[in-house]
């Protein structure tokens, strides 16, 4: 980005101050990003829509045989049970590791021109919400299918969905920064992504587990985001609005840290051959 | 091609230098074992070993409007830091950096934009990185095509894109930039005869009509040629400021000797 027109390097606000100011100053380079990624993902790849719906497809197709008569009578009633949250976790799991990856490739690109440090960050966030969507459409439409009931709760999906993603966006940025002094930070996150995803209600329904457990499970915020997605799309129900409370709480709180803490780090990254 | 830049009273001790440095000097920090994990800091409670480099050591300098400034030294000298002092992507560890106008960096940004995407698409991103918005880029974009002179590529992908090619479009774009100062770096100086004639004739323009502009390049004699003043660097230090032909002259006849 071109710079301000006067520039003091003794007189630079708060970084986090700083970037979010430049943030807000680049709503054209944001949109350019988010163009970017759209296109990179659906223009020039040959299955285009249908490569990006494949892996949460195969998931639910072999969690489905699998573990249909495991946890619910029906092979139908347990997909439409398991698909909501397979998405959702999806979105979280692959929305978290690209942010943490657009630092590390970010990095070559701030060597080189002045930008806001969280714009990819932030750009392949809003993407990702985009392809959130385009998966939670057609389910949907299987769903009225189905004959589900469905009705004014669904209204609540667009909100967990974009609370969820401020969580993901901040806990990205906080390994992200982690990430800087210890690279293999994001390796290690890749590989508590898989036991994260076994204590969150995901692929079996909370309810089977012994009391005890489920207290334990219910710790985890993700419980709560899947909840609250699947809720309005399995049994025409949305979450209290306390929950939304402590949802909101949680990835607020994720999202500052991640914020301060990231910018506050950002800077070294241009030291560090 | 140049802003108007405003005078007020509180710029006045700039006077008429659009980038000032006072004691400026940069650290890096570097990781000297390379197996530098979070593993080991749990697992062996190792500390990090860090060694500092200094880039830069107690510069000043000054850079005056309009005028067009080369930077030379070895490898190491600290050229490449000081230009990224100047474009604002690096922060002085200790000292003060003073900058009046807007810069524009004419580096390749190409190795780190989407290959997929065709030159075009590309343009179009690193104007919306240079700040500018699309409505500016679109008018700009014919003159980008026409003067990267490569034809129907232009809207190809970028991975079948010869070196060359995405030189003359990197440039063609980054020069497509209105701003005050204008940050060159050597990469810049391939591609062919033709299109070195052609960049450097653009170049020249940008001087006429009164841009500043701060080149780093190893080619002294090109440098001598172009620069009203050369900085040259040693370890991370200035050891002169002056008349392009004569920091060149001492410049050789130090690496010579």
């Amino acid at each position: 980005m071109l710079t301000a027109a006067e520039y003091d390097s003794a007189a630079r606000p708060p970084r986090a101050l700083e970037e979010l100011l430049d943030v807000a100053s680049n709503g054209q380079l944001l949109l350019a990003l988010v163009g970017r990624n759209v296109k990179v993902r659906y223009k020039r790849s040959v299955f285009g829509v249908a490569w990006t719906m494949a892996q949460p497809a195969t998931m639910l197709l072999v969690l489905t045989v699998i573990f249909s008569h495991a946890f619910a009578p029906r092979a139908s009633s347990y997909a439409l049970y398991l698909a909501p949250g397979l998405i959702l976790w999806h979105f979280f799991a692959q929305t978290t590791s690209l942010v943490i990856g657009e630092v590390a490739t970010g990095a070559e690109l701030w060597r080189r021109v002045r930008m806001p440090k969280t714009a990819l960050a932030i750009a392949t966030t809003c993407s990702n919400l985009l392809n959130l969507s385009l998966a939670t459409i057609p389910l949907l439409l299987l769903l009225v299918i189905a004959h589900v009931r469905l009705g004014l709760p669904l209204l609540t999906i667009p909100l967990t969905a974009i609370i969820t993603a401020a969580f993901a966006l901040g806990l990205g940025l906080l390994i992200a920064a982690v990430a800087i002094y210890f690279p293999d930070a994001a390796d290690l996150y890749q590989m508590l992504l898989i036991p994260w995803m076994f204590i969150t209600p995901v692929i079996y329904p909370q309810n089977i587990l012994p009391p005890r457990v489920s207290q334990l499970v219910s710790l985890n915020p993700m419980a709560l985001f899947v909840d609250a997605f699947r809720g309005p799309m399995y049994d025409n129900s949305a979450s209290s609005l306390a929950n939304f409370g402590i949802m909101f709480a949680i990835a607020f709180a994720t999202l500052l840290t991640g914020w301060l803490v990231f910018t506050h780090c950002a800077d070294d990254i241009a030291y560090r051959g | 091609m140049t802003l108007p830049i405003a005078a007020d009273a509180a710029s006045e001790a700039l006077s008429d230098a659009v980038v000032r440095l006072d004691d400026v000097g940069v650290r890096y920090r570097m990781a000297i074992d390379k197996g530098l994990s979070l593993k080991e800091l749990v697992v062996r409670r190792q500390r990090r070993r860090v060694a500092d480099y200094e880039a830069l050591r107690g510069v000043d300098l000054e850079i005056r409007r309009g005028e067009t400034i080369g930077i030379i030294g070895s490898n190491g000298a600290g050229k490449t830091t000081l230009l990224r002092l100047i474009a604002r992507v690096l922060s002085p560890t200790s000292g003060r950096i003073r900058i009046r106008g807007t810069v524009a960096p004419l580096i390749d940004l190409f190795g780190v934009l989407h290959h997929e995407l065709t030159g075009r698409e590309n343009a179009y991103l690193t104007g919306a990185l240079l700040g500018l918005r699309r409505r500016e880029m679109r008018d700009r974009i014919d003159s980008i095509a026409d003067f990267a002179g490569i034809g129907d590529f232009f809207d190809a992908p970028l991975r079948t894109y010869s070196a060359g090619m995405m030189v003359r479009l990197a440039f063609a774009t980054a020069t497509s930039v209105d701003a005050d100062i204008l940050l060159i770096d050597e990469a810049l100086s391939v591609g062919d005869a033709m299109f070195q004639r052609k960049s450097g004739a653009r170049i020249d323009g940008f001087r006429r009509a009164g841009m500043t502009c701060v080149v780093v390049s190893h080619d002294v004699r090109r440098l001598a040629e172009m620069c009203d003043r050369i900085v040259w660097l040693d370890h991370g230090r200035v050891v002169e400021v002056g008349e392009s032909a004569r920091i060149v002259q001492n410049y050789l006849a130090s690496s010579a000797g």
